[in-house]
């Protein structure tokens, strides 16, 4: 088996991305490790759905415990101010995803297809209604831009970067960048363009595990970690 | 006469919700604005048939436990009336993760309780379409998936949308940190979370505080839901949690 990416890896990979200033919402697992790789010289505004804006690390519980666990994430997790601030609540925060505020998500995927639509939200195997929305599909079809970030296969081996997807889309065509443990894959107009290979990979390994075709870049080089 | 929203029991401020109402309840994230005591006064009185707009289908017994809460066992928020099987409607942005012995999942497939899965946005501008009068609204998220079904879409300015129906509700019960004697709240961090759009679109709207003051004791500038949309006002006893 060939070395692929860790989480923490793919979170400081994608975390390169985001820009000075921005206003960002990083989903649950993987995404959230982006916090770990912001450098001092760069102000990135934290956004959390249930009404936080620029806010700091997350709280461990004698923290929490302190502030009256005054502020927590969208995941209920206690987090710390920071000078700077904003707290208001859902109503507000669905304004500022729905009407393109947020200048970008980083959530993680369980398909993106050529056409960059994501299914993240549900597994197929569940039945009736179940599942959690939530969030994901208002920030997937409105925030300014959407980076995925997911291991590139199912544990199975099963490619997730396919033609089609065949799990419950959560938008359409959303996606303008794929950070997986082996590749960084821009989505265009015309489809998949693989930019970045992780190290000792090679583009042809990476189409192997890919069911939707590659375009490789011009520029296709290794990632610089 | 003095206007005095404040009532001086939990069971009398929900004695007016009966069997069949529909309710809203604020809170999902972490222990602030989850109006506590109000559902548990509404366990105690055991309407039934009730309808329940909220965030979640579940009851964050294992967030709290995670987050290491004190007697996070004994965990209260929305779930503990459908748990306790008072529920026959259920309109949620988060149903429940499958598998995760989730009640609510039981008593859907056993055709208990009827379901409502929308999502975050759709969820809040339809109450918020409910609040402002509103016959409905154009809103641009779920196109393609499974929450286009049955909804009208439009095309405008080349962007497809989806109509939202408005959705209000009977009663709202939300939690806050303090109120005056007419109904004004300010809330305390990320307490606020559904509080602010609930009580504008509920007819009759039940707060829970953790202080109450006299009329002239909150900054007017810092009001964030104006007593216009309050009906009711009751004070919490101090709690572990807080």
């Amino acid at each position: 088996m060939k070395e692929r990416l860790d989480e923490q890896t793919m979170a400081l990979r994608v975390a390169r991305e985001l820009q000075d200033g921005w206003y960002v919402n990083l989903g649950f697992g993987i995404p959230a490790l982006c916090t770990n790789f912001i450098p001092e010289n760069k102000t990135i505004f934290f956004f959390a759905e249930n009404g936080l804006l620029g806010f700091g690390r997350n709280a461990d519980y004698d923290e929490a415990g302190r502030l009256g666990w005054r502020y927590v994430d969208a995941a209920a997790h206690p987090v710390l101010p920071v000078p700077g601030m904003a707290v208001f609540d859902y109503a507000e925060a669905f304004d500022m995803i729905r009407g393109g505020h947020i200048d970008c998500t980083v959530l993680g995927g369980l398909q993106v297809s050529g056409k960059g639509d994501l299914a993240n939200w549900r597994l197929p195997i569940y039945k009736g209604k179940g599942g959690t929305i939530g969030g994901a599909m208002d920030l997937a079809a409105c925030c300014k831009r959407v980076f995925v970030v997911m291991t590139h296969t199912e544990k199975s081996g099963k490619p997730k970067i396919v033609r089609e997807c065949t799990y419950p889309l959560t938008a359409k065509g959303c996606v303008d960048l794929i950070v997986t443990d082996i590749a960084v894959i821009r989505v265009t107009e015309r489809g998949l363009t693989l930019e970045e290979t992780a190290p000792g990979w090679i583009a042809a390994e990476v189409q192997e595990l890919t069911e939707a075709s590659l375009e490789v870049s011009p520029n296709l080089r290794v990632m610089e970690l | 006469m003095p206007v005095n929203k404040v009532v001086q029991s939990f069971d009398k401020a929900i004695a007016d919700i009966g069997d069949g109402a529909s309710i809203m309840v604020s809170g999902a994230q972490g222990p602030l604005g989850v109006p506590r005591n109000l559902l548990l006064a509404l366990r105690r009185k055991g309407v039934h048939n009730l309808t329940l707009i909220t965030a979640t289908g579940y009851r964050s017994v294992s967030a709290a436990r995670f987050y290491g809460f004190p007697h996070a066992e004994d965990w209260i928020d929305h779930g503990i009336l459908i748990d306790n099987h008072q529920v026959s409607k259920v309109i949620c942005a988060m149903a429940y993760v499958p598998g995760r012995d989730s009640i609510l999942q039981k008593q859907y497939e056993a055709g208990e309780v009827e379901l409502e899965h929308l999502g975050h946005g759709p969820f809040i501008i339809r109450m918020w379409a409910g609040a402002a009068g509103l016959g409905g609204v154009y809103q641009p998220v779920g196109i393609g998936t499974i929450l286009e079904q049955d909804k009208e879409k439009r095309v405008i300015d080349g962007r497809e949308y989806l109509l939202e129906m408005p959705l209000t509700a009977d009663f709202a019960l939300v939690g806050a940190d303090k109120a005056d004697s007419y109904g004004n709240l300010v809330y305390k961090g990320t307490g606020r979370q559904y509080g602010p759009i609930m009580a504008k679109a509920a007819r009759v709207t039940i707060a829970e505080v953790d202080e109450v003051v006299e009329p002239g004791g909150l900054a007017p500038e810092s009001i964030v839901t104006p007593g216009i949309y309050v009906q009711k006002v009751v004070r919490a006893p101090p709690e572990v949690c807080k």
